[in-house]
């Protein structure tokens, strides 16, 4: 069933909600994940769980959240920021990410803010729409 | 021996449902400091029952292979005081378990009455973390006495 790009929206807030206990008026579009909602990395499995139930998805590991296992590869990482190597690649891996900003300087220390409402939206509309 | 805060299950039923009795004692001395003259079970006290109602059907739905952490207390309301006398009725249901984690809705009732509703997230620690290894000391299930208790209720199983 094709949904609009408002009810995926609603839906994800809901979830992000939920799963960080945080108010509506806090869940933005631009909010980041870390930041802005305070979440840790056990509530991105949580997050994951509660999409996947919230919109009868799948969400295959490291699809949504997949920046963890390029870190410890040092063809991706020099000092503390992501080579054009890693940047490429963590592009082709997270397609749902607007990278503008952080490939002005992509410090690791800023990979948290890529983690956006929006970004969660972007992908489960892709999800939901491709199947 | 790991600390035990659960007394029994009554009802067992495998990657489904557990449900466990506690009995609250003022025999326990935690009680006498909270607080004197009007004794109660702390949340905390109350969360770590249905951790462990919880944590041993997730162990047990993976044959016990799995280091099985708490991870999230997602939601923790509770409606009643559990004081001393009564007897708590802790049931815990699997909503969702993965090779990675597990998620679970549990009820506490007594005195025939919802008194707390607690959801938890459990982590199976070896597959989270990008790999990172963990002893096999401290956790619950890799403890020889703990499986050497529970096959000695199986042995008197009739």
């Amino acid at each position: 069933m094709a949904m609009t790009r408002d009810q995926i929206n609603e839906k994800v807030k809901e979830t992000l909600m939920d799963a960080l206990g945080v108010d509506d008026d806090e869940v933005t579009d631009d909010a980041t994940l870390m930041g802005d909602l305070g979440a840790e990395s056990i509530d991105f499995l949580d997050i994951v769980f509660r999409l996947e139930k919230a919109f009868g998805i799948k969400i295959p590991r490291e699809e949504l959240f997949p920046a963890e296992n390029l870190l410890n590869d040092s063809a991706y990482v020099d000092h503390g920021k992501l080579t054009g190597a890693g940047l490429e690649r963590l592009k082709s891996q997270m397609p749902h990410v607007d990278f503008t900003e952080f490939e002005k300087d992509p410090d690791l220390n800023k990979m948290p803010d890529l983690f956006r409402v929006n970004s969660i939206v972007t992908y489960i509309e892709n999800k939901v729409n491709a199947a | 021996m790991r600390w035990i805060w659960i007394d029994k299950f009554v009802e067992f039923e495998s990657g489904k449902r557990a449900v466990a009795i506690k009995n609250v004692s003022l025999a326990e001395e935690y009680l006498h400091d909270h607080y004197p003259g009007y004794p109660f079970m702390p949340a905390s006290l109350l969360i770590e029952a249905m951790a462990q109602t919880a944590g041993i059907l997730v162990g047990q739905a993976r044959g016990f292979q799995e280091k099985v952490i708490l991870a999230k207390v997602s939601r923790a309301q509770f409606y009643d005081l559990a004081r001393p006398g009564d007897q708590l009725i802790l049931e815990a249901r699997l909503e969702t378990i993965t090779p990675e984690a597990a998620i679970i809705c549990g009820t506490i009732r007594c005195r025939e009455k919802l008194i707390g509703q607690i959801s938890l997230m459990f982590s199976h620690i070896d597959k989270n973390l990008a790999g990172q290894e963990f002893p096999q000391e401290n956790f619950v299930f890799n403890n020889e006495q703990f499986i050497n208790l529970l096959r000695s209720y199986e042995a008197e199983k009739p």
